[in-house]
């Protein structure tokens, strides 16, 4: 429980979307679909309880990349953070799908010292794990994270060269193109683990505008056997789009260890059975839904 | 009815069996009349018009399309999304300007475009149930569409007719005799 709690803390310090707290994070584009040969878009960053307002914190934009139509890399431009929102740019000029993503990855989790117990620091990751973990420490408890929060835009006719599979973390693969989506017909998307396709990986989608009605209007799905899962648009709008595996609201695999997310990795007895410590994962994005 | 746009886009069947249909000696004519109403509002901009054929299974084709040519560096190329149900089945895979297709925004009342089979955007059709849809967006205004049934090969002299409510006026296909 107290290990929970910690790392609890950790997540919401982390601002990681879909985790314990019921902050979301997300990026808001001025447009998904553009025309011409030379257009900017300019992106909303935030983390904040409803979609899409900004009234938190603003998200980090050191860690946000940009990944051209023709698979190379672009960069973000005019990134400005203020107290509840980031801003950037982006210019496109190539045709095609751009995807803008702020991807992470690492190791949280804790460990016993002197009858203590302590944090792994912030940003810890696989391969400096060892050296984090002092001499004489005891159960020690870790979790690997990815995280991953994107968007797309496309400049003309929508390609699909960006989607190819990072194969780390939750990855959505699309069917139907994210800038392919309109009101009244059903999307299909794909989910993968780790570049495998995941089954039963729970995804909320919400629809923005939140402030102005009672209801959170909320769709709760699961993906099938092969990761896929299928949404019919009830109507025009900016929705946001989340999954995450392992800890947190959602769930899932390495949710249900003995204390939540803990494993013992330092061959003490208390807690649960050995092996790979559990995986947790996030993904979000932020979808557009033109009217027909 | 509804023809699927999404980007599943299995064939691009064209619209004619191509090669085996030889325009005939007097080719078919088809003149469309747009007429875009006079609105008495603050900031006018006359619209973006598209103008295009669709069949079921065919990858539609464009006709015509009224933008701002003329604006520096290609800028008016910016707001052709906005013509949205042609942006997404035909508009986004086109290059701007076309050659014989596009053009300048056109003033408000009665337009007149004509088109011969066989030749031009129009090109050949095989036999078959099309329709003719024409979409107005206006800057700093609304958008309207009017989708306009017609068989192939026409009955000559068969006139369709559709009426807007906004951003269009009468919209009327004329198939010549």
């Amino acid at each position: 429980m107290k290990a929970r709690l910690t790392i609890a803390g950790a997540i919401a310090a982390l601002l990681i979307p879909g985790a314990a707290q019921a902050h979301r994070q997300w990026m808001l584009p001025s447009s998904t679909i553009l025309s011409g040969d030379d257009a900017w878009v300019t992106v909303d960053a935030a983390v904040s309880n409803d979609l899409f307002y900004f009234e938190h914190v603003p998200m980090r934009t050191d860690g946000i990349s940009v990944t051209l139509p023709d698979g190379s890399s672009g960069k973000i431009e005019n990134a400005a953070t203020g107290k509840y929102r980031s801003v950037f740019d982006v210019h496109l000029t190539q045709p095609g799908t751009y995807r803008i993503a702020s991807v992470s990855s690492g190791i949280m989790g804790s460990y016993m010292l002197n009858g203590k117990r302590e944090r792994l620091p912030r940003g810890t990751t696989k391969d400096k794990l060892a050296s984090a973990i002092p001499a004489g420490a005891t159960d020690v408890r870790t979790a690997e994270m990815s995280n991953r929060n994107e968007i797309f835009l496309t400049l003309g006719a929508p390609t699909t060269t960006i989607f190819k599979p990072a194969g780390e973390g939750i990855e959505m693969v699309p069917v139907t193109h994210p800038n392919d989506l309109i009101a009244g017909e059903t999307a299909t998307f794909q989910f993968l683990l780790d570049g495998r396709p995941a089954e039963d990986i729970k995804v909320t989608i919400i629809p923005g505008g939140i402030r102005y009605r009672d209801s959170l209007n909320q769709m709760d799905m699961s993906t099938d056997k092969d990761g896929r899962l299928s949404v019919t648009w009830p109507e025009p709008g900016m929705y946001w789009m989340s999954a995450s595996i392992g800890g947190g609201r959602a769930g899932g695999p390495g949710a249900s260890g003995a204390s939540g997310m803990g494993q013992d990795n330092a061959g003490s007895q208390d807690d649960g059975p050995a092996g790979p410590p559990p995986r947790r994962a996030s993904y979000v994005s932020t979808l557009e839904v033109m009217a027909p | 009815m509804q023809i699927s746009h999404r980007l599943l886009l299995t064939g691009t069947a064209a619209f004619g069996a191509a090669g085996t249909i030889a325009t005939p000696a007097s080719a078919q004519t088809m003149t469309l009349s747009v007429t875009l109403p006079r609105l008495s509002v603050a900031e006018y901009h006359r619209p973006y018009v598209a103008v295009w054929i669709e069949k079921e299974g065919a990858t539609p084709r464009t006709l015509s399309v009224w933008y701002d040519v003329d604006k520096r560096g290609g800028e008016g190329t910016k707001w052709l999304r906005d013509v949205r149900q042609w942006w997404r089945v035909s508009g986004r895979s086109m290059k701007f300007p076309a050659d014989g297709v596009t053009g300048a925004t056109r003033a408000p009342g009665e337009q007149k475009i004509a088109f011969t089979a066989g030749r031009g955007p129009l090109g050949a059709l095989g036999p078959g149930n099309y329709t003719l849809v024409v979409e107005a967006a206006r800057e700093v205004g609304g958008r309207e569409l009017l989708r306009l049934p017609f068989a192939w090969p026409p009955k000559p002299g068969a006139t369709v007719r559709m009426q807007g409510k906004s951003e269009l006026g009468a919209v009327v296909l004329n198939f010549g005799k």
